[in-house]
């Protein structure tokens, strides 16, 4: 692959100056990467790249802001770290973005459930497919059920932002068009209002508040400060109801209109596979009709709800 | 209360101290006769808002949440109002995909002066909200089943 020996190469011209490249690396299997932290030459063998790279990188970078970080981001990943710079939460000088043309990476629990939970020795993603080898044979998918959902509707396969890019662009292999996939949010407004509450109170049911949308997010920076631990206000309470869930989602959400780049890492990180970045998705198109602002595209603009014009041409204010 | 007993619905109101909140007693000086479903909360300033204030009255229960402030141009401290005005739009696409109806929610600007115009909005919010009825409730079985589990515990 000489994508991965060309960033391998950059990375290792660059290791000397940095404290920590943040890259992937094998995990268990074929299908299971892992974040991988390069702080020796030696630890870039255990690099990989690949359709199972599926982890948003930008996570780590508000925890290593005093270090000199390198950090190897797909497309997706790069609008995070340019929506990081944006707010100050990452620091220009001391980063140094590796990118390369990203082909999409895959749903890893659809494919281990296609992969009957056997180990898979190889993953490879070519022509409008993904065929996985297991120890019980090989296994293939068409793309549309087999990448993420994300991917299937990519605009940006490579990053916004980087200074090292691998191999030559416009090389990315794009999901072939596969229609409109359905999303949930495309589901819900089909929906009439009371069963979206009941469709979001039987999907908060099963949430077990382990928080990992949160800590997966690159954006939720607050840590030990975050409003759903605050008990003055008290914001969420520990009943364990769909109530204080959604409320928690909500606030997830709200804190993110505007900086929300659709990563997906809060759906992919949900252990019970509550489909929350719809709401997200749903705020993030509102504030495109409204201000015409995409998250994380210009370290230079300011987020829509930090300014405001005192004529808005897109709000139409009720008249009573 | 009880000859109101489930004739009232129960609608919040964050008003600001210097417009709205003003507004609503000249319309109370004036003895504009208004709908009683209305609670009224306080705030230094439409730019206090925080949408989570309107997410968390209406997730509680809450049927209808109605914001009000000065005018645009007219904040007594410049600029509020246009802040909020912005968090409350991006709110307004969040409320409908949660399964709340939107117009469970309305803002607007009444100035201190604006009796009669208090009075309107008041009257039309209230009968928008009795239109829609009571907010849809949780079902709360998750807690009540809790609360089984511990009675039989303890």
């Amino acid at each position: 692959m000489p994508q991965l020996e060309s960033l391998k190469d950059a990375i290792a011209k660059a290791l000397p100056e940095l404290d920590v490249v943040i890259a992937w690396g094998r995990g268990l299997d074929a299908l299971g990467a892992t974040p991988l932290f390069i702080t020796k030459p030696e630890d870039l063998d255990d690099m990989i790249l690949g359709p199972s790279c599926v982890h948003n990188l930008a996570t780590y970078l508000p925890g290593l802001r005093d270090r000199k970080v390198g950090i190897v981001v797909k497309g997706c990943d790069s609008r995070s770290v340019i929506e990081l710079l944006q707010e100050g939460l990452a620091d220009r000088d001391n980063l140094t973005v590796f990118g390369f043309a990203c082909s999409g990476v895959v749903n890893v629990p659809r494919l281990r459930g296609a992969a009957d939970r056997h180990p898979v020795q190889s993953m490879e993603h070519d022509s409008g497919q993904v065929r996985l080898q297991t120890d019980t044979g090989p296994v293939a998918l068409p793309e549309a059920e087999a990448l993420a959902a994300k991917c299937l509707t990519c605009t940006e396969p490579e990053a916004l932002i980087c200074d090292h890019f691998a191999g030559p662009h416009g090389t990315a292999e794009r999901a072939a068009a596969s229609g409109n996939p359905q999303g949930t949010l495309e589901r819900l407004e089909a929906m009439d209002f009371e069963s979206r509450f009941r469709f979001w109170e039987q999907e908060m049911s099963r949430c077990l508040r382990c928080y990992a949308c949160r800590s997966a997010c690159p954006l939720c920076v607050c840590q030990d400060h975050c409003a759903a631990q605050s008990r003055n206000p008290h914001w969420v309470t520990q009943e364990d109801t769909p109530r204080e869930k959604l409320m928690f989602q909500a606030i997830h959400a709200l804190h993110l209109a505007g900086r929300c780049t659709e990563c997906g890492e809060c759906e992919r990180a949900c252990p019970m596979d509550i489909p929350v970045l719809a709401l997200k998705q749903a705020l993030n198109r509102e504030i495109h009709r409204l201000f015409d602002y995409r998250a994380g595209t210009d370290p230079q603009a300011t987020p829509p709800l930090f300014h405001f014009k005192e004529t808005e041409e897109n709000i139409k204010e009720r008249d009573w | 209360m009880p000859v109101l007993e489930g004739k009232e619905l129960r609608i919040i109101g964050f008003l600001c101290n210097w417009c709205s909140y003003g507004g609503a007693d000249t319309a109370g000086v004036g003895r504009f006769a208004q709908p009683t479903d209305l609670r009224i909360v306080r705030l230094p300033c439409t730019g206090r808002i925080n949408p989570l204030f309107i997410v968390r009255a209406l997730l509680n229960g809450t049927d209808g949440v109605l914001v009000s402030g000065c005018h645009p141009r007219d904040c007594h401290y410049t600029a509020g109002n246009f802040y909020a005005r912005r968090r409350m739009e991006v709110l307004k696409a969040l409320l409908p995909v949660l399964g709340i109806d939107p117009l469970r929610f309305e803002y607007t600007w009444v100035s201190a002066s604006e009796g009669n115009r208090w009075q309107t909005v008041v009257r039309e919010f209230t009968a928008q909200i009795h239109g829609l009825g009571p907010a849809p409730a949780f079902a709360q079985e998750a807690s009540e089943q809790a609360q089984a589990v511990l009675k039989a515990v303890i």
